[in-house]
């Protein structure tokens, strides 16, 4: 009862003045006293940030952009002896022997096709990365046959005139192919009509192919000895994309095998490719491919390299996609099966496209790897974007100090706007998909 | 399940082919598949040895034996042009590829868990020098960034006469980094034993440390005694020997002479370009290795931790680290076989390391090219089982135990 009549003496009389707000709550020096500089441990760190970024940026910065050359023909506007500047980068030297950065030494009056294989490349890989491009499928058959098909005729030039003898030969081989399925159906019981349009459909394909790199289009033919440049570093990439794609998919599905011979053989094959540096593969191409092979037959050099990039991307894409096939739930499997769908049904129509679409960003960072890896090829002697590079750095017409440093800054920040864009690229998607997981 | 399918068979009428059955399918896609390998190795190994007879291009392992006649600029065993056989080219190249991816690992991890680490810093601008730390080494190729180093900037290093003297016995030239050269004294034996002591000391005190704590619950200062024992037992005897005045290490400077240092120890400068392309490209990979599984710890365990009233180094070093590493150690370890396979881009910048030494001088001197690719072959391919042999046992040990 007391403690009653004592509460008013706790009661204040008088109003009390208000406190001032907090005045850095938000704003822009709030957000720093928050972020940079909210303990004695963090100040430090930030000034020892901010020192180190005024030691490196406005050098960076000075080099690149300020002090740099960029106009001139020859040494002398990057020599500081004959009155040019050593302190900046030589864009000059760039801007001067940028065509044969792009395009190596291929002819020039032809270099129109290799625009248009670049600008065929671009259509290929938006239709295939943009999620909601119409008609997919057709464009996996773009990419996957017309494209490559188009490309080498444009590049090479096509015409490799094969002769009378080599056709014959191949309608026998067609005919015999047709016969073969027309026989395993027979044998199985099964209606005829399926398995001849599936043997037909090959045969057309192959001999469409055949036909298409047969035909003189009246293109002059560049041998790949001149090719050169981003023109080979972006041919090597296609070719790694294109063949480590399906050939990466065959040897998931052959690790997930449950017959013991074709799991065993694929784990060998993608533990021995994963186990090894890709220089040793692709000296291994350039060095045995041609002893492998009947003493008449020469394998352009070209073409060492990119099997040996393709079968080695190929080990890599089968980790990516074997991933996405472990993620599938088991009941996908069962359901598939239960409908009666044979094994390739199930796998072509209920598996891999969700998984493969699970995947996406893996094989995207395979893919940024893949074309990192790319600048390999110059240590077997191909021409790729580095080597160009290494060729121009010592051309006397061009010799200055800045030269090397130059190359080098260009190359690296081609490579920085692929490989980036490509690694946004994969974020995105994989944001998007897990937006669709979370719901 | 097999009663029922024995009742179906007995009751549908027509038996189906034996070419259905799953079992005879899958013995013959496999007798295919093997027909095809063995058809391709049979193919290339006669074509193989049919160009090789038209090359007079010996086969078998004898050339190992033979003369090597080639010098190579860094070498940690005894090699000679004129003494040294192919055998020893390799085993020379080996060590230099072991020697610099085991520097490099050391380094790579140190900068790459830093890195990793200021990557989730609160500091605004830490985390973001750090992004763009990785974002950038990630996307250019390891090979522009090692023309880089060597060409760019070791290039462009003075000459030895006008030596960047970096203070401590180092000076930085275009030949190269220079050192004091330790040079062991009679009694090193001494300090070697010291060491030994110390880390066989080292092991039974944790054990006994570990066993008092299971049985008394008391906690005893594993560390501190640890680094006492492996680096203050050398130390001191270090000591005691350089007051007795029979000091067991002394070091040899390098002295400036008009054209070039001489004495102390030489450090090849391709050494010092591979070494720092590989350190800070790795360190780019292990920063984001490290980043995942520090944020792979779920924040509830964190909460817990102080909940038990632990302190934020305690949650730090007993719950964090500990399930954060379960995730870590496998890529990381992954990223080590990655830096020691990037290890052979030494070819593009001339370390003589074994892709350089073996498949490039080796290879074009003998012309064979089977025995060569596979042996070099055959080393990676042995580092990288064994690694993941070692990782499969530590997984097994650190996985979760579930019920």
């Amino acid at each position: 009862m007391s403690t009653a009549l004592d509460m008013p003496r706790f009661v204040r009389a008088k109003q009390v003045e208000a406190l001032p707000p907090p005045n850095l709550a938000r704003g822009p020096i709030a957000w720093v006293r928050e972020n940079l500089f909210s303990g004695p441990f963090n100040t430090v760190l930030t000034l020892v940030v901010f020192y180190l970024l005024y030691v490196s940026v406005p050098p960076l910065v000075r080099f690149l952009f300020i002090d740099a050359v960029w106009t001139g023909s020859d040494r002398a506007a990057c020599r500081a002896d004959s009155g040019g500047s050593e302190a900046g980068a030589c864009w000059a030297f760039i801007w001067d022997k940028i065509n044969y950065f792009i395009y190596g030494s291929y002819t020039i009056s032809e270099r129109w096709r290799v625009d248009v294989f670049f600008a065929l490349l671009a259509i290929g890989v938006a239709w295939l990365l943009w999620l909601r491009a119409p008609r997919r499928d057709l464009g996996a058959v773009y990419f996957f046959w017309i494209f490559p098909v188009v490309s080498y005729i444009l590049l090479t030039g096509g015409n490799a005139d094969f002769g009378v003898r080599f056709w014959i030969g191949f309608a026998i081989f067609g005919a015999l192919l047709i016969a073969l399925f027309a026989f395993v159906a027979t044998l199985l019981k099964t209606s005829l009509r399926p398995a001849l349009i599936m043997g037909g459909g090959i045969v057309a394909v192959i001999g469409i192919t055949l036909a298409l790199v047969d035909i003189d289009f009246g293109l002059a033919p560049v041998p790949t000895s001149l090719w050169g440049g981003i023109l080979v570093t972006l041919l090597v990439a296609t070719v790694g994309i294109v063949v480590s794609l399906p050939f990466g998919i065959v040897l998931a599905l052959g690790r997930r095998s449950k017959l013991p011979i074709i799991r065993m053989a694929s784990v060998i094959f993608i533990e021995f490719v994963r186990g090894v540096p890709l220089i040793t593969v692709l000296i291994m191409a350039n060095t045995m491919l041609p002893l492998f092979l009947p003493g008449d037959i020469t394998v352009d050099r070209l073409l060492r390299p990119l099997i040996g990039t393709a079968l080695f991307a190929s080990a890599y894409m089968a980790e990516v996609v074997r991933g996405g096939l472990q993620a599938m739930p088991k009941g996908q499997y069962e359901g598939a099966m239960s409908l009666g769908l044979n094994y390739p049904q199930m796998m072509s129509l209920i598996i891999l496209p969700q998984a493969l679409r699970i995947v996406i960003p893996g094989i995207v960072n395979t893919f940024i790897g893949l074309f990192k890896d790319t600048s390999l090829v110059a240590i077997v002697g191909i021409f790729d974007l580095v080597k160009t590079i290494e060729a121009s750095r010592i051309d006397p017409n061009w010799a200055a100090p800045t030269i090397g440093i130059t190359g080098y800054a260009f190359a690296a920040l081609f490579y920085f706007i692929f490989c980036f864009g490509m690694s946004r690229y994969s974020l995105g998607v994989e944001r998007r998909l897990a937006a669709g997981q979370k719901r | 399940m097999n009663s029922v399918q024995t009742a179906v068979s007995q009751t549908s009428s027509p038996k189906k082919s034996v070419l259905y059955d799953p079992k005879v399918r899958g013995i013959f896609y496999q007798v295919v598949l093997v027909a095809a390998i063995v058809f391709l190795f049979y193919v290339a190994a006669t074509n193989a040895i049919e160009n090789l007879q038209r090359a007079k291009i010996a086969s078998g392992f004898g050339f190992l034996n033979n003369t090597a006649g080639f010098d190579i600029s860094q070498t940690l065993i005894q090699f000679s042009a004129a003494g040294g056989t192919y055998g020893d080219a390799f085993v020379v190249g080996l060590l230099n590829t072991l020697i610099v991816s085991a520097i490099g690992i050391f380094f790579t991890t140190i900068l790459g868990f830093l890195i990793g680490i200021a990557r989730l810093s609160k500091n605004w601008m830490v985390a973001k020098v750090a992004m763009v730390y990785v974002e950038v080494l990630r996307n250019i190729p390891l090979l522009v960034q090692l023309l880089f180093w060597y060409i760019a900037v070791l290039g462009t290093l003075p000459q030895p006469r006008n030596s960047l003297e970096m203070g401590a016995g180092f000076y930085l030239n275009s030949r190269g980094l220079f050192m004091a050269k330790p040079i062991w004294g009679a009694n090193i034996s001494v300090i070697v034993a010291a060491l030994v002591v110390g880390l066989v000391g080292t092991f039974l005190y944790r054990r006994w440390a570990r066993k008092q704590q299971e049985q008394t619950g008391r906690q005893y200062p594993v560390g501190k005694v640890t680094l006492a024992l492996i680096l203050g037992l050398p130390l001191l005897a270090w000591i005691v020997l350089a007051l007795a005045g029979t000091n067991p290490i002394s070091f040899e400077l390098p002295r400036k002479g008009t054209f070039n240092l001489t004495g102390g120890m030489q450090i090849l400068p391709e050494f010092v370009a591979l070494l720092l392309g590989l350190t800070t490209y790795t360190a780019a990979f292990i920063a984001e290795v490290v980043r995942a599984g520090i944020l792979a710890v779920s924040k509830g365990q964190s909460e817990a931790a102080g909940s038990l009233g632990l302190t934020p180094g305690q949650t730090l070093r007993l719950v964090v680290i500990p399930q954060a590493m379960r995730v870590i150690v496998p890529p990381l370890t992954s990223q080590y076989l990655n830096l020691t396979k990037n290890s052979s881009l030494a070819v593009a910048i001339g370390y003589p390391d074994l892709v350089q030494v073996f498949m490039g001088t080796v290879l074009n001197q003998t012309g064979q090219a089977i025995e060569v690719v596979v042996i070099t072959m055959g080393v990676y391919l042995t580092i990288s089982l064994v690694t993941s042999f070692i990782m499969n046992i530590y997984n097994r040990r650190v996985a979760i135990v579930e019920r």
